[in-house]
């Protein structure tokens, strides 16, 4: 059923926010504006990846030993090349926009599928997590906002 | 004239009075260098600046220099009390070691010089990065002890002139959570209460406020309504056993960093048992359900195991704030500086909204401040603000502010918040802000992480300007440093923690050169040769009533509306609180005794952030959620401290205040009788983890967190087990080493209102050496009493005899002028 392909989905999909938010912490390391919030962050993901896997359950899925990491490739993706470090910067949280605003479409499509299941757990599930995914990338937003002017302009 | 040691008891006599009285008069007095009253040839008008509580007092002068000081029986605030900094610390402004002479660096030294070599430094240093990199090179960092005339000015010269968003003030450290938690509940800053409100509340509840040591003489008001008949009940939210925590009838001693579980356990309860004002929430508020829905799975239990407090005080807690006819509530550091500070304050506003305790006698909240003028620093915009409580995201407001000012309004940097206090270190540290100027403050005691904030003051790169009245550790960093004339050596006004306006005077002169920090700025402003539209000096104002006149302008229609005040309206009676216009002549008392806020999207300073990301939200969001400019009730899940005890450093460390000192104590410090009170650092152990640790009294320890250490003397008292606190107070410019508790602390703020953590962190300690019968440096009649008995107790002996005349008139009954 194609409930479970986006199930699976996004359950990898929250790993990459996870890896994303821990790396852009990690590679950022001296930004403390951006260091403690996205580990925050990151907790709301990887709890969104525990309540996926306890719902797959119910839909006869083992989404954690699907391999819900992600792939080396994907990883090096995120990370991107050496440079400056605040284009570096911009060009994290640009990405981390970009996947995390994915992730929201995500959720909005595992939540019309569960309306249309009936399923109500599910369809509960979405609308406490999907608001967090969009805060998430108004963050990444937010973030490249107020850091833009003074890289771009010294 | 009966007199008291005022170190010994720096609450004074009581004075008790019951519900709805007034509060008696009690006019405190001390005059030093051997001076009698006879020889005072003035009193001069004034108020404190060493708290933020606005004590008004004269300033007695004698053959043209300060030689006391005496309360204002007339003012609202204080009714004639001084607490001991305020009469005390005025004997700094006498001090050898003032600055007298311009300073700047030649071959790496600190040269005397006069006022033109240096400020045409300064000026050619401005210009030359104008011309390179443009105003995002240049920062400023002030401070909470200005006048408002010259913050008013930096923030013109800085915003409008200059066109930098980089502009703080250390109120960034004390008071920025105030501003944003009140911005989040009721759409713009403003204390809501009144200090008055003692007077009428049958429950007041303070949350992480020592205001027994840091609002010295409000806490005399508390004292003598709880020795009077009806007394209100007390809850006290703290994990050290404060003078408030002993006169509580409840206390609730939290872990370090998880207020917003224990306020949001609280919260559960009030809804549960429906101990919530319908109507006024309906009519009132928005995100009730939201609310509701957030607190629901959070019991006393939760909190409980969270907190480390018994559900069953969490209950107590909320039946005693369920209860309350009239509830008064304050709230500072200890929220402030902690984890989660403005998701933990506004669960203290939401509070007051579920039960409708806004703006009616005795129904009031304030979100303190910290320091003496921080209410003036915002309100002016010299911090992460703009001028009069506008919005930098409300192109409207920046199109108004440019008019008032006369300018272009793109000069006016809008595109993002301003630039906190934390950030600007960050874009020194990384080489972008090139150009600092520090006023009144002193970051390289007081910011966290000292041994970083050095290393960048320090910096080749950065051209660094300190305007002070010392050579504080933070001058001797600097390339060119300003002398500053000081409170009692200028004319001026500010604000305090619930709104009352003083008017301080000019009572002797500076010493040697130094000059107000008012005519430094504008001396910078005319060198520069800055414009406004018309081709005319811009500031227009040129002294301090000319600027108050002009701020006037820029305060009309604002919620902190001034139009209404004079200098001389200010002259010889009451403080007088904002807003004050033509509507209301006398002032206000209370805001929002009529349920209406400055919240609508057209007028609110700010759309409110996310609480646990910071992310400001934008016009339109804010649109849909408060149309009609409610007060908004908003929810914050609980999080865990980002750094936990735990491993090798087992101790949650907090630092704060003690009553005798003040900020980096370059006033405080130079004081005899304050500074015998508290001469050393010390840390604060529990009888518990001293007995398991094998420390005693007076045993110097080590204390160290993963980014410092610091060696002070223990003292064993009733702090919370597991956990250790360090006054921050001292740093290196009367001597020692590894003293300074801002060594340990760690480089994280709150993500909403970017207030440092000063309150969450984690530490070890161990024995370095007994004491041998010598106690800690620390006074016994604070939060810092010993458990053992033979601690001598703190005096301050005949020097600090200090007159107290209770109510009645007599030869006291203050005069001004």
């Amino acid at each position: 059923m194609g409930i479970e392909i986006a199930l699976r989905e996004l359950y990898r999909a929250e790993g990459h926010m996870v890896e994303a938010l821990l790396a852009l912490s990690e590679r950022h390391s001296g930004e403390h504006e951006i260091v403690h919030v996205s580990k925050d962050l990151a907790r709301w993901s990887r709890e969104h990846m525990r309540e996926l896997a306890r719902t797959g359950e119910r839909y006869g899925m083992d989404l954690g030993g699907e391999g819900g990491e992600p792939l080396a490739e994907e990883r090096d993706a995120v990370e991107g090349g050496p440079g400056d470090p605040d284009l570096e910067l911009l060009a994290d949280l640009r990405q981390l926009h970009r996947m995390a605003s994915g992730v929201s479409v995500d959720w909005e499509l595992l939540g019309q599928g569960a309306q249309a299941l009936g399923d109500r757990e599910l369809l509960h599930l979405t609308e406490r997590c999907h608001p967090q995914t969009v805060r998430q990338a108004t963050w990444a937003n937010a973030m490249l906002k107020t850091t833009s002017p003074q890289v771009l302009t010294s | 004239m009966p007199s008291k040691d005022r170190i010994a008891e720096p609450w004074g006599t009581r004075t008790p009075y019951g519900p709805g009285e007034e509060w008696p008069t009690r006019v405190d007095t001390y005059l030093g260098d051997g001076s009698s009253p006879d020889q005072v040839d003035a009193w001069v008008q004034s108020a404190s600046i060493l708290h933020s509580n606005g004590d008004a007092l004269d300033i007695a002068v004698r053959e043209g220099r300060i030689v006391g000081v005496r309360g204002r029986a007339e003012d609202r605030v204080n009714r004639g009390r001084l607490d001991p900094k305020d009469l005390f610390g005025w004997q700094a402004n006498n001090s050898r070691e003032r600055l007298t002479r311009p300073l700047v660096r030649e071959n790496g030294e600190l040269v005397e010089t006069d006022w033109d070599t240096a400020m045409e430094r300064v000026v050619r240093r401005s210009k030359e990065l104008l011309d390179e990199q443009g105003a995002s090179a240049i920062g400023f960092y002030t401070s909470g002890q200005l006048f408002l005339e010259e913050y008013y000015t930096l923030a013109a010269v800085g915003h409008g002139a200059i066109g930098t968003n980089h502009m703080d003030g250390n109120t960034r450290l004390c008071t920025a959570t105030a501003a944003a938690a009140l911005k989040e509940s009721f759409g713009c800053d403003g204390q809501p209460g009144s200090y008055a409100d003692i007077d009428h509340a049958d429950v007041l509840a303070l949350y992480g406020h020592n205001m027994a040591e840091t609002q010295t003489v409000l806490w005399a008001r508390v004292l003598d309504r709880l020795a009077g008949p009806e007394p209100p009940r007390v809850l006290c939210v703290d994990p050290r056993a404060t003078p408030v925590a002993r006169a509580a009838d409840l206390h609730l001693a939290p872990l370090p960093g998880t207020n917003v579980a224990l306020m949001n356990g609280i919260l559960h309860e009030l809804i549960r048992r429906d101990m919530v004002d319908h109507e006024y929430v309906e009519s009132h508020t928005v995100g009730y359900e939201e609310l509701a829905r957030q607190v629901r799975d959070h019991p006393p239990e939760t909190a409980a195991e969270i907190c480390g407090v018994p559900a069953a005080r969490i209950r107590e807690a909320a039946e005693m704030l369920g209860s309350a006819e009239r509830l008064f509530s304050t709230v500072l550091q200890g929220f402030y500086q902690s984890h989660q500070a403005t998701a933990a304050a506004v669960q203290v506003n939401n509070v007051h909204l579920l039960r409708g305790m806004l703006g009616r006698p005795g129904a009031g909240l304030l979100q303190m401040n910290g320091q003496p003028t921080a209410e003036n620093t915002r309100e002016c915009g010299a911090d992460g603000d703009l001028t009069a409580f506008r919005n930098w995201n409300n192109d409207e407001h920046i199109t108004d502010l440019a008019a008032v000012w006369n300018i272009d309004h793109m000069r006016i940097p809008h595109y993002t918040p301003p630039t906190h206090a934390m950030q600007i270190f960050r874009y020194a540290e990384k080489g972008s802000i090139r150009f600092l100027w520090i006023s009144g403050t002193n970051p390289a005691v007081s910011l966290p992480e000292l041994a970083r904030i050095r290393s960048v003051l320090e910096k080749e790169s950065l051209f660094l300007v300190v305007q002070d009245l010392f050579l504080t550790e933070t001058a001797e960093l600097a390339d060119v440093v300003l002398p500053a004339a000081t409170w009692g050596e200028k004319t001026g006004t500010f604000t305090n923690s619930d709104r009352t306006v003083h008017l301080s005077e000019k009572a002797v002169e500076p010493p040697g050169e130094a000059r107000p920090d008012l005519d430094i700025f504008l001396d910078y402003a005319r060198r520069m040769d800055f414009r406004d539209k018309d081709g005319n000096p811009f500031p227009q104002w040129h002294d301090p009533e000319s600027a108050f006149e002009a701020w006037k302008r820029a305060t009309e229609g604002r919620p902190c509306d001034y139009t209404g005040i004079t200098y001389d309206r200010l002259r010889g009676g009451s403080g007088i609180q904002w807003p004050c216009n033509e509507d209301r002549p006398e002032g206000t008392e209370r805001l929002y005794g009529d349920g209406r806020f400055w919240a609508a999207p057209d007028v609110c300073e700010s759309y409110g952030r996310d609480l646990v990301t910071g992310a400001p939200m934008e016009e339109v969001e804010y649109r849909a959620m408060n149309p009609e400019g409610k007060a908004i009730l908003r929810a914050a899940e609980y999080l865990p401290p980002h750094e936990e005890p735990g491993g090798d450093y087992p101790f949650a460390l907090t630092t704060g205040r003690t009553l005798y000192q003040f900020h980096t104590r370059t006033k405080t410090g130079r004081a005899p009788q304050l500074n015998e009170a508290a001469p050393e650092v010390w840390v604060e152990v529990s009888g518990s983890d001293a007995e398991e640790l094998g420390i005693g009294e007076g045993d110097l320890v080590e204390v160290a967190s993963p980014r410092g250490v610091v060696h002070a003397r223990a003292r064993i008292c009733g702090i919370r087990p597991g956990v250790l606190f360090l006054p921050f107070h001292y740093g290196y410019w009367d001597g020692g080493h590894d003293r300074a508790a801002n060594e340990m602390t760690v480089n994280d703020w709150d993500p909403v209102s970017k207030q440092p953590l000063f309150k969450t962190a984690a530490a070890r300690i161990r024995l370095l050496e007994a004491g041998g019968g010598t106690p800690a440096p620390a006074p016994t009649t604070t939060a810092s009493r010993p458990l053992d008995a033979r601690v001598p107790r703190t005096r301050g002996g005949v020097r600090a005899e200090a007159g107290e005349h209770i109510a009645g008139g007599g030869e006291w009954e203050s005069r001004s002028r």
